[in-house]
């Protein structure tokens, strides 16, 4: 009996050893070569105490990424999750639920480097560039908010036109019943709006008027005459003109038609200048800075609902089918709505599937570190920090702290021994039953 | 069923109008959502077709206007690129290795665990449990220094051994789950007939546990692909696969979009075959229950 359980014992062991071997030194040993380390300083000369845990909670950057982490953690699971759910749920209604799910899923193969070469090109600042950004200046334009924009104009030399910190005005204030002409250059030539039509002389002005042309005095091929209107120079429209009295207040203000023309109306006596505002030169609405200080936590985590959704849908759905389905037809024979059904039946039947993936996504949401090394440009670098790039960074990348880079190791642990216990207790219940 | 058809035969023609709106709306909305899910790989893929002067002054979307200038010189270039397509070899002779190990020696484990009788069997269990969640990062500093001890620091032979430590928790989970599915009385025939344990292993588990084997294959094969930060600090510029060799140019954004958007994409386009050919066992290993 003792001979046949020590060959049961060293089959076992012959089965287990390369795992064992593997497990005992190259992940049991370094956790404990880690915690130990942590409480040494940056050499790993000087035993140290509880220091570096303090300077982690009291160093800015370290502190940035703690908070950062915070965010993540509380944000990302929830918004993967519910999406996940909601996903799952309404592709049961499709007929195409199959490529649906391919195509949510397929993030999840590729690497977190290629997703975040992406989402920083498609949140690149320039509208020209960043498809994002490019889709909210059209938004912006369809809905109005276009104000013409002719960034770079400047007045042309000698025609008695001054430019004061963006501001193109009359050199001398006219008074009601004159013209004031701004011929500009400077411009692109695709900044020019294709409504504008050939620039023409205004009307001459009424007795309470003062009037006048706005044009691009550039004929394409060279010819016209400087501060003329010539055939082929193009009129300005949607310029704003005010017309300002010497005390500053804007008495009249207007903006010019396709051909450049514009009336200012209801004049005084006294003279005015005649401005074009700055807001005319400006380049216009230009979206938003996604990649700034201020939003690049919010564009990583974006790129991660991207890839981690699927994950979401893809379990969900899975649990979804396993889920009896007479009780909903039941409910719905009973007269319950869908919401009903859902919010009462289907959502607590699920409850344990939607656990695991919380459970999973929060461990994974913990250690981010890819996406957060990638997107960020140099700038927005410190603002974008977490626990798992800072670890790097202190101890990798430039930093050589290894004793605060150990301590950072040992609070991601310290993070995630709640899902471990968690794993246990569920194995000790699956072994019960 | 009839009694369903009988309810169905109840409804009236409002219901049926809201029904078919509403079947026309979440179709609406999935559609919606499919091509926002879309754009950003497409985006990628249309921009590693153009040069960098056009991905400088204009969006990738101007290819629908102006197609011509699509191109494949950034491929061409990517290719003729000797840093590149070394790393794009030492990928696969990090990734292959580490998947045929992870997967041996977490069969090997996982039969025991699953079939053998030994003493402290559950408590080994639940340290592989427990190790599941593990972070990385408490093991980066003391193998970089044993790494180096060893004289391996900066091989692809230090990335392997990293991935196969922290690959096996979920290996021997995993396996050992499903190999306990396989019916007791198979192996107990087995006995009779006199097979010792490694030839039940060969020749009854493994035959069984396949679909188990390749869902384990393919997770760990994507994840080592995938890995950006293990190689980071374990490679050096000869042994880095090509994530880390695509990071490296990333300081510049602009003016390596060329090498950026090819290179992500020939770094796709491995896991993407390997995810569609796949992607059932793909979806079972997750199922089965990840905490990586």
């Amino acid at each position: 009996m003792g001979a046949s359980r020590r060959r049961m014992f060293l089959i076992a062991l012959g089965f287990l050893a390369p795992a064992l071997v593997l497990l005992a030194g190259l992940v049991l040993y370094p956790i404990l070569y880690t915690v130990v380390r942590s409480f040494f300083s940056a050499e790993g000369g000087a035993f140290v105490g509880w220091d570096n845990y303090v300077t982690m909670f009291t160093n800015d950057s370290t502190f940035t990424a703690i908070r950062n982490n915070v965010i993540w953690v509380l944000v990302a699971p929830v918004a993967c999750t519910v999406l996940g759910l909601l996903f799952a749920v309404l592709l049961e209604k499709i007929k195409w639920s199959t490529a649906f799910k391919l195509i949510i899923f397929m993030p999840m193969a590729i690497s977190m480097l290629a997703a975040g070469v992406i989402f920083r090109g498609m949140f690149q600042e320039s509208p020209n560039l960043g498809v994002v950004n490019a889709a909210a200046v059209a938004v912006n334009s369809a809905f109005g908010g276009g104000d013409a924009a002719y960034p770079g104009a400047t007045p042309r030399g000698d025609s008695g036109l001054i430019d004061d910190s963006g501001i193109l005005a009359g050199e001398t204030a006219v008074t009601a019943g004159s013209e004031q002409n701004f011929p500009l250059v400077g411009l692109r030539a695709d900044d020019v709006p294709t409504s504008a039509a050939q620039a023409e002389d205004a009307a001459s002005a009424g007795a309470d008027q003062i009037t006048g042309t706005v044009w691009l005095d550039v004929v394409v091929g060279g010819d016209g005459t400087v501060g003329q209107i010539d055939d082929g120079k193009s009129g300005l429209p949607g310029i704003k003109i005010d017309a300002v009295a010497a005390d500053g207040t804007i008495a009249s203000t207007t903006k010019t038609d396709a051909a450049g023309r514009y009336v200012l109306d209801d004049l005084g006596k006294e003279a005015y200048r005649i401005a074009l505002p700055a807001s005319n030169f400006d380049e216009g609405y230009q979206g938003v800075s996604w990649l700034s200080s201020g939003l690049i936590t919010a564009v990583i985590i974006l790129s991660y609902i991207w890839i981690w959704a699927g994950f979401a849908m893809v379990m969900i759905a899975s649990g979804l089918s396993a889920i009896d389905r007479s009780l909903q037809e039941a409910a719905r024979m009973d007269g319950a709505n869908e919401w009903k059904v859902f919010s009462r039946i289907t959502a607590p039947l699920l409850s344990p599937v939607l656990i695991v993936v919380f459970v999973t996504l929060i461990i994974n949401v913990l250690k981010i570190f890819d996406l957060v090394y990638v997107i960020p440009p140099g700038s927005s670098k410190p603002a974008a920090n977490v626990i798992a790039v800072e670890m790097w960074t202190v101890s990798f990348g430039g930093g050589s702290n290894q004793g605060l880079g150990s301590a950072l190791a040992i609070l991601l642990l310290i993070l995630v021994l709640p899902s471990m216990i968690i794993n246990v207790r569920k194995f000790r219940e699956e072994r019960k039953s | 069923m009839s009694d369903l058809t009988i309810v169905r035969g109840k409804q009236t023609a409002a219901q049926k109008i809201l029904a078919f709106f509403g079947k026309g709306f979440v179709n609406f909305l999935l559609v919606f959502v499919a091509i926002f899910w879309l754009v950003p790989s497409v985006g990628l893929f249309i921009s590693s077709l153009r040069t960098v002067g056009d991905s400088a002054s204009t969006g990738w979307w101007t290819v629908f206007t102006t197609p011509a200038q699509l191109t494949v010189d950034n491929y061409v270039n990517l290719l003729s690129n000797t840093a590149i397509t070394g790393s794009f070899w030492n990928t696969i002779m990090i990734a292959v290795p580490t998947t045929v190990l992870v997967v041996v020696i977490g069969a090997l484990a996982g039969y025991a665990f699953a079939w053998l009788q030994f003493p402290g069997r559950d408590w080994l269990l639940i340290v592989v449990i427990v190790l599941l969640a593990v972070p990385i990062q408490v093991a980066l500093i003391p193998l970089a220094r044993m790494f180096g001890a060893l004289g391996i620091f900066g091989s692809v032979l230090s990335v392997i051994l990293f991935h196969i430590a922290f690959g096996l928790p979920f290996a021997i989970f995993l396996l050992r789950n499903f190999f306990m599915q396989v019916p007791a009385e198979l192996l107990e025939a087995a006995r009779i007939d006199g097979a010792s344990d490694w030839r039940i292993f060969v020749q009854v588990i493994l035959p069984l546990g396949g679909p188990a084997i390749a869902s384990l294959a393919i997770f760990q094969f994507l994840w080592t692909w995938n890995d950006m930060l293990v190689a980071l600090i374990f490679t050096n510029s000869g042994s880095q696969p090509l994530t880390v060799a695509i990071q490296s140019q990333l300081r510049q954004f602009g003016s390596n979009i060329d090498v950026l958007s090819s290179g992500a994409f020939l770094s796709m386009i491995v896991p993407l075959i390997v995810f569609f050919a796949f992607q059932r066992y793909f979806v079972q290993a997750l199922l089965a229950g990840s905490q990586k």
